[in-house]
């Protein structure tokens, strides 16, 4: 088991350095660059300009600015913002909650209602709800989340007024079921998606599942039908779908990022936009990294739970 | 007897014809066909129907409801009509997402071809590179591109497809790895063809079924994606409409002029939910086992 840990530990880091390096290449190469913000101001030489980018280092080789930026960022000083001088890791913290609060609520709604769906259309395989529910799944993954977003802010928030249309409290309330209101829709449009691709995929593991010798065997014991579902079919599908969890990641907080856009919440996505039109490149450096950590993290958890829960990975 | 030793020999026409068997016996994929042919119909053919060309400002006819005066879908702040923006912007998602399609897909299975044929490291390191790009979330990358370039149409297509090969790299590097090691294979090994010969000529259009799968599903992904960048203000630029950027002012107008956000989005899912069909069907169609159940 430790190796196993140690060797996912290890190729996830490798991951990082190789995503890492992507990302600063591709931010550093585009045409552009950190200066053009000042190259904008009217009054600027084309000295000022170099001394701008000798001072903040950008005159020199990308590899050498890499490892620079990456030395800094490995113990703790992932720079300061160009927009306010605030450090980069003080701006992304105060802006982490939001996300996994929305993130976090939007996948325990996928994965109930997901699964739920996707073992009940695999019991009743083949019927009407199993139809609906493809047809259904598949639409879900062609509407824009944003759009789905404004059409929901158009019916429930300024047709019916049963929910705010943005913000994540009112100022000056603040209180939990004054959090619950501002979340419902939000989450809801960001769960969607990933309610489609849950169910498809539970129903195709209950599948899986539901023709294995052990369920065989449970019910030949004489088993309940309903502990039969519940204690062996259920369980046992889900397992697959941890690993799944860990790999929707990326579509989820890409996803939160248009939701938080249009509901103006304040998450990473919202800061990741603002310092995009601020041109704050450390900022959207370390939000790149700082995702893709996010993600990387999540797949470890995701197969670590698996390595516990089934003890075939654990041996190998 | 006769009839017997023709169809062995036949054999591979007579696949293609089952494979188009299983794809017409497929409601969904038909109607996905359908909705895809439909649009884009009205958008090639659309524009010249309508009375109002798609750059025609009339401010006196400003936030006009559908149907008013010709305006079939309504117009927008500037008096612009809705429709003939939508079906103009419909040719400039759709090219997005064909030519996405294009540049993706030789992109991913030149690198998934390499990556399984030669295996060991160059195998370890490509599929290194590909599950670094997918984790991360591939709007934030493209974002941070479209800003920093400000890119035209083509550029947009480019920077999409930079994040869309991945999944064919994956497809084509399995299927390939899975093909490496059989006769034909080693036969023209043997026969001294070139490395690139085998890997282009003999093992990709083994591969074709899955790749073809996979290119319709990037053509709407591809459409979803240019939408969410020009709806951020990062994609297609105005005065050019695209099915994003047509959305991008609709939010702060949806209490007066709904149809502003309802029309596009409907020729999005519309657009997106077809091809998405299309590939369910195309892949129903191609994998031989679902002749059994």
């Amino acid at each position: 088991m430790a190796r196993y840990l140690l060797s996912r530990l290890g190729q996830s880091l490798i991951l990082l350095l190789i995503v890492s390096f992507i990302g600063f290449a591709v931010l550093t190469l585009a045409p552009g660059g950190p200066l053009s913000q000042f190259a904008l101001s009217p009054g600027m030489t084309q000295e000022q300009i170099d001394k701008i980018a000798s001072q903040m280092g950008l005159d020199r080789p990308v590899v050498v600015q890499y490892f620079d930026w990456l030395s800094h960022l490995v113990i703790g000083d992932w720079g300061t913002s160009y927009r306010d001088g605030q450090s980069v890791l003080h701006v992304i913290g105060s802006h982490l909650f939001a996300t996994l609060l929305l993130m976090g609520t939007a996948t325990v709604i996928s994965v109930t209602l997901g699964s739920s769906i996707g073992i009940y259309s695999a019991l009743r395989r083949g019927g009407a709800f199993d139809y609906t529910m493809t047809v259904f799944a598949m639409v879900a993954l062609s509407i824009p989340t944003f759009w789905f977003g404004l059409i929901a802010i158009y019916i429930f928030s300024l047709n019916l007024g049963w929910l705010p249309a943005g913000n994540m409290y009112t100022v000056g309330d603040g209180s939990v079921l004054d959090y619950v209101r501002h979340l419902i829709m939000p989450a809801t449009v960001l769960a969607l998606v990933d309610v489609a691709i849950w169910s498809r995929y539970m129903r195709t593991s209950t599948l899986n599942v539901v023709n294995q010798d052990f369920v065989r065997t449970a019910k030949a014991k004489g088993l309940t039908r309903r502990r039969v579902l519940f204690k062996h079919i259920v369980g046992n599908s889900l397992v697959p779908m941890i690993t799944l969890a860990g790999l929707q990641l990326p579509m989820v907080l890409g996803g939160a990022l248009v939701t938080e856009t249009v509901f103006t919440w304040p998450g990473m996505g919202r800061l990741f936009l603002d310092s995009l039109g601020y041109s704050d490149y450390p900022v959207v450096m370390g939000l790149l990294m700082a995702s893709a950590m996010l993600v990387l993290v999540g797949n470890l958890l995701a197969d670590i739970t698996v390595a516990l829960i089934d003890p075939r990975i654990r041996l190998d | 007897m006769t009839t017997l030793s023709t169809n062995s020999t036949e054999r591979k026409p007579l696949i293609k014809s089952r494979a188009l068997r299983r794809f017409l016996s497929h409601k969904l994929a038909l109607i996905g066909t359908v909705m895809v042919l439909t649009l884009t119909f009205a958008c090639f053919v659309g524009p010249y129907l309508l009375p109002y060309d798609e750059l025609y400002i009339d401010l006196m006819s400003r936030f006009a409801p559908p149907g008013t005066n010709g305006h079939i879908f309504g117009t927008d702040p500037l008096g612009r009509d809705i429709a003939a923006r939508l079906f103009h912007a419909g040719q400039i998602s759709m090219a997005v997402g064909f030519a996405v399609m294009i540049i993706a897909t030789c992109i991913g299975s030149v690198i998934g071809v390499i990556s399984g044929y030669y295996g060991g490291a160059v195998s370890a390191v490509l599929m290194r590179v590909v599950d670094a790009f997918l984790s991360f979330p591939s709007v934030f990358l493209l974002l941070a591109l479209a800003a920093f370039i400000q890119p035209g149409p083509v550029m947009i297509a480019l920077i999409i497809s930079a994040t869309s090969w991945m999944e064919v790299a994956r497809i084509v590097e399995a299927e390939v790895k899975s093909l490496r090691n059989q006769d034909f294979v080693q036969a023209a090994q043997m026969l001294g063809l070139s490395n690139r010969w085998i890997m282009f000529r003999e093992l990709l259009p083994n591969a074709i079924g899955p790749i073809i799968v996979a290119a319709t599903l990037t053509v709407a992904r591809a459409i979803l994606l240019e939408a969410y960048i020009s709806f951020l203000g990062y994609g297609i630029q105005p005065p050019l409409p695209s099915w994003g950027n047509m959305l991008n002012g609709a939010q702060q107008y949806l209490a007066n002029a709904p149809w502003l956000a309802i029309v596009p989005g409907v020729a999005i899912t519309i657009a997106v939910a077809g091809f998405n069909f299309i590939g369910d069907g195309l892949r129903d169609a191609f994998d031989s086992r679902s002749d059994l159940g």
